[in-house]
């Protein structure tokens, strides 16, 4: 087995053996993204000399015994929304394509405590808006599967790394479905966490109240030890919540005996596709044949998640993105008249179109006369949503379901219509309006190849649970096949 | 379409938003807004009479800092990817208040 | 027959509040740092930042509520009001709007004829300052410094309750001694730690809905607010007259003018699509914490006048004067509680500190001497080791540099001389240097003695006894 093959927890496991070392790995890694990453443009930024001085430092801790965790030396990917000091953060977009942070996101400082190595910056959809990873500004990723697809978005460097194992694992974020699509669409694991469990701090913010950091990996054991190590209390993040339950890795036991798993009806109505919805359901099969209770119920209010989100997530995404103007960092137009027109010309210039097009519907819902009409209907809509899964949850421990209706899309056939790509998040997200975490881990693929998801939501701080059932799942499952068999 | 959005609501959402559309991207921008309105109006089948609208999903309260000085001088690093500076400053297109 | 008018006021204080640090972050709130040098990602608005609330900040707002008897919001939220401009680096400024932390008070002030009337406050809310814009001279461009941006600010919003400068005087004194009291500002208007803007409508006597206000920025003084507050009313009242209409504005004064003007731009929506800040959370105001704000509440001033007549011989005019300013009563506090001299406190506070801060043009909140430099110059004098003129001459000194008097008096040589022996060979010279005044004195004149009592002083450089000299004069004459 080559070393890029490896799994994180393995990965740290054969560096604290000395049988390899992070520096070795790290190399090993850079060479493959040199290689590879012309095809499938997973990163942005990729710094071999930085990498490598970081995994000198982190195996020399590890040969002092400073460092022995499960994560202790292994080379990771974060997705260009998260502050990394001294390293290029663009969001994916124009508007900030030479911003260097001052600091480093509090997430990214819990892997590096816990001695990550950073390899590069992921693409994403700029400012991590759109579900394919075509908004950005830095060109389009490729599904590794098959690069005629995309990726799926906006973690979608992010899951194309995972999937095309250019990296040991990777960080990406979680507004709508961000990161349980895109490893839906390249078959891996990704988990949005409950809100408040990963500090925000120097997440480059896309709707407040909804975007949560969370893992992609290869298999749910990296899934747990990764969000093991970046969720945290953080006093710099107040929507931080304080939680003694994070030995996620304790959680990994082959065992749904009893475990009360609901499948929700609306989620299997129209528009899901066939083979999706059989790979989906042959999951649930495995999983009560194992011991877990599975039941069919009504959520309700499926659609009406969407339009509520899409109206709270661009009514903060306008007021969040108003700071990008071209004064203390980014990009400023060449030439202007005047301040005024200064501001428009540079965010005119420096957002694309899938921006720009929720900047105003964001303005438009909070402007006067329409604030009562749209946004705070929204934000009733969001409580009635809660409610219905706070209802389901006092029957289930866990929700199962599909992550996204259709495996990964071909590229360019999204954008034209957005309503209807919108429409592609319809099962993930109520999760981020609830707040709740969610985990989708491959369940199968399609007659072309393309990766299925399967999606497990528990109630809030239920992390557990859904590590538990997913590992579970996966030893039913068995190994899923790479989608980068050779690197040539 | 339910929502016509006319040439002065895009006019006025721009100068809201400080963005300036070329003809071609106002048409664009006004077809787009008025689709996703007639979508978001399907929020107007709930009756969400007595429902408080809920801003903040968990019941997280009272958080503060302490009033004691945490930050020393950064100007610097704060500088450094300002597009144009000068005395320490951010240099800005002038402006009368 | 001409109409009559009445100008209905309105005000939006904003206090910047005296903690150590800003709202949302651990910068320093300090005066007079170099530009940016107190700033961090949080108050430049870098991307990824995050707010969290000063406890400090809630504190004040609370103490100041309940001090004009505001209903204290029991569950309250910051919103963001979004609109772009250099000083705001996020381009969104965190205030409240929707769920203020007070509402409902009232303050009580005196008026012209000796009443009492009650001025309401709609609500106070807390929000950020923004930074500081400057203009430069020599390119064509502007500079910001955001060293203020994000310091604490209160915002007291009255109802139109006031109907001229001065009750409007009148009101903002009584905010800035309620507010000085409780040491949440020290209410400088020139500093701008307190400004006003005045929302102004007119209307004619006896008409029940108000006419259409504007709103004046830029005052930053009391005669400022005067002048703007009369400007307007003319402006106003010679619109209706001519039959043109009043436009609801936000107008700048400028005071050297003596005129305002509107600040009106295509750009400036003034629609700011206010909405609850998603980064912060909700404040709850317990009974606890409400008790305990309460419980701190200092001793304002009509208690302490109280408590002054009860406790110390000091005339009621003295009283009134000290207390009528924080710092006085500060002051008057702290020295007794050194030399426990009421009275000769009261009279080094009544006389020469007065009469030296209208001779200087100092405001009470920059005093510079000490109470135990005070404390100190008066047991000097009481202990005779000075006499009272030198006493007044090392006072002004103490009063423009707070010099302790003990090592001023000893370094000048400034002790009053109390060798009887070296005093008596003075006189001596001074009798014999001047007869004619010796002369009118045997012939009956009294007042030859303090010529002479002067040349004395004069020759001892002032630091004799007058007591001694006289007695002295008196015998060897």
């Amino acid at each position: 087995m080559s070393i890029t093959d490896m799994t994180a927890v393995e990965l740290a496991a054969a560096i604290r053996a000395g049988t390899t070392t992070s520096v070795e790995a790290a190399e090993a890694m850079l060479d493959r993204i040199e290689k590879l990453d012309k095809t499938y443009n997973c990163y942005v930024t990729v710094d071999r000399e930085k990498t490598l001085a970081q995994a000198k430092e982190v195996q020399s801790k590890i040969e002092a015994g400073e460092l022995d965790g499960p994560l202790a030396g292994v080379p990771v990917a974060i997705k260009d929304n998260m502050c990394t000091e001294g390293m290029l953060t663009t969001c994916s977009s124009k508007i900030l394509g030479n911003f260097v942070p001052m600091y480093t996101a509090e997430a990214v400082l819990n892997l590096q405590r816990a001695g990550a190595v950073i390899l590069g910056k992921t693409n994403m959809d700029e400012f991590a808006m759109g579900s394919t990873t075509e908004t950005s500004a830095y060109g389009v990723t490729k599904n590794p599967w098959n690069t005629d697809h995309v990726p799926g978005g906006s973690s979608g460097g992010s899951a194309a790394a995972v999937a095309a194992n250019e990296c040991f694992y990777a960080l990406g974020s979680d507004t709508g479905g961000s990161i349980r699509q895109p490893a839906s669409y390249c078959g891996t694991v990704g988990m949005k966490p409950t809100y408040g469990t990963v500090s925000r701090y120097g997440l480059i913010a896309y709707g407040s109240s909804l975007d949560q950091i969370g893992p992609l990996t290869r298999d749910v054991t990296d899934c747990a030890a990764v969000l093991e190590a970046i969720a945290s209390y953080d006093v710099k993040d107040s929507t931080s919540i304080e939680r003694h339950d994070t030995d996620f890795m304790s959680a990994l036991k082959d065992d749904v005996q009893g475990m009360r798993i609901g499948i929700p009806r609306d989620y299997f109505g129209d528009g899901l596709d066939g083979e999706v919805k059989d790979a989906v359901l042959k999951a649930a099969d495995g999983l009560e044949k194992k011991g877990a209770v599975v039941e069919q119920f009504d959520l309700s209010l499926t659609e009406y998640a969407i339009p509520a989100y899409y109206t709270i997530a661009a009514a903060e995404a306008s007021s969040n993105l108003e700071r990008f103007d071209g004064i203390k960092y980014g990009y400023r137009t060449e030439d202007y008249a005047g301040l005024h027109n200064m501001y428009k010309k540079t965010r005119s210039e420096g957002f694309g179109q899938e921006v720009k097009r929720r900047i105003m519907l964001g303005s438009f819902v909070l402007s006067s006369g329409y604030y009562d009409a749209y946004y705070l209907k929204a934000l009733r809509v969001k409580a009635l949503i809660k409610k219905a899964f706070d209802d389901a949850f006092s029957k289930y421990d866990v929700i199962l379901g599909p992550v996204a209706p259709t495996t990964a899309p071909k590229l360019g056939s999204s954008l034209a219509d957005p309503i209807k790509m919108y429409l592609g998040d319809i099962y993930t997200i109520a999760v981020n309006l609830a707040g709740l975490p969610a985990i989708s881990l491959p369940c199968g693929a399609d007659k072309n190849g393309l990766p299925i998801g399967l999606q497990l939501i528990g109630d809030c701080f239920q992390e557990k649970r859904l590590i538990q059932t997913a590992y579970t799942y996966e030893q039913i499952r068995g190994p899923f096949p790479m989608a980068v068999k050779e690197v040539g | 379409m339910a929502n016509i959005i006319s040439d002065e609501t895009i006019e006025y959402v721009g100068i809201l938003a400080k963005l300036e559309l070329s003809d071609e991207e106002k048409e664009q921008a006004k077809s787009d807004m008025g689709r996703m309105l007639d979508y978001i109006d399907k929020l107007g089948e709930l009756d969400t009479t007595g429902v408080e609208p809920m801003s903040h999903v968990f019941p997280v309260q009272n958080v503060f800092r302490e009033d004691v000085v945490t930050n020393g001088d950064m100007r610097e690093r704060l500088l450094s990817n300002a597009p144009e500076q000068k005395d320490g400053m951010f240099m800005v297109p002038k402006t009368f208040d | 027959m001409a109409k009559e008018y009445e100008t209905v006021i309105g005000l939006e204080v904003h206090v910047e509040l005296a903690t150590k640090t800003k709202i949302f972050c651990g910068c320093s709130t300090a005066f007079g740092a170099g530009p940016n040098t107190q700033t961090c990602p949080v108050c430049t608005g870098m991307p990824g930042s995050l707010p969290v609330l000063n406890k400090q900040v809630l504190e004040y707002a609370i103490a100041v509520g309940l001090a004009t008897n505001c209903d204290i919001t029991r569950y309250a939220k910051f919103d963001r009001k979004n609109y772009f401009y250099p000083d705001n680096p996020q381009n969104y400024q965190i205030s409240q709007l929707y769920l203020p932390i007070c509402r409902n008070g009232s303050v009580e002030i005196e008026t012209k004829d000796g009443g009492v009337k009650s001025v309401g406050i709609h609500e106070i809310h807390m929000e950020e300052d923004a930074g500081k814009l400057i203009h430069d001279e020599w390119e064509d461009c502007s500079l910001v410094d955001y060293n203020r941006s994000g310091v604490p600010l209160i915002e007291i919003v009255s109802e139109p309750d006031m109907r001229s400068a001065e009750e409007v005087i009148a009101y903002l004194e009584k905010l800035r001694l309620i507010i000085q009291y409780l040491g949440a500002s020290d209410c400088k208007l020139q500093e701008g730690s307190m400004r006003a803007d005045v929302n102004l409508s007119v209307r004619e006597v006896g008409a029940r809905e108000f006419g259409t206000r504007t709103e004046m920025k830029n005052l930053n003084s009391f005669k400022a607010i005067s002048r703007a507050i009369a400007g307007e009313t003319e402006r106003q009242t010679d619109l209706i007259e001519s039959g043109e209409k009043v436009i609801q504005e936000t107008r700048r004064w400028d005071d050297t003018r003596g005129e305002s003007y509107a600040m009106r731009s295509k750009e400036d929506a003034q629609d700011y699509r206010y909405f609850p800040d998603p980064d912060l959370v909700p404040i709850v105001v317990s009974d606890e914490m409400l008790a305990d704000i309460r419980s701190r509440q200092p001793e304002f001033r009509s208690e302490k006048m109280k408590r002054y007549k009860e406790e110390y011989d000091i005339p009621d005019y003295d009283i009134e004067i000290i207390t009528g300013s924080k710092r006085m009563a500060d002051l008057f506090e702290e020295t007794m509680a050194i030399c426990r001299q009421p009275k000769k406190v009261s009279n080094w506070l009544m006389g020469e500190t007065l009469r030296l801060m209208k001779e200087k043009e100092v405001e009470v909140e920059d005093l510079r001497f000490s109470p135990e430099n005070l404390a100190k110059l008066i047991a000097l004098t009481d202990s005779r080791a000075i006499n009272s003129s030198v006493a007044k001459e090392v006072f002004e000194v103490m009063f423009d540099t707070n010099v302790d008097p003990e090592q001023y008096v000893e370094e000048k040589g400034l002790k009053t001389v109390n060798d009887e022996g070296a005093l008596k060979k003075t006189v001596e010279e001074v009798i014999a240097a001047n007869p004619q005044s010796v002369e009118d004195y045997h012939n009956g004149k009294e007042k030859a003695v303090g010529f002479l009592v002067g040349q004395t002083m004069k020759a001892m450089k002032g630091k004799a006894d007058p007591a001694m000299v006289n007695r002295l004069l008196k015998e060897l004459l």
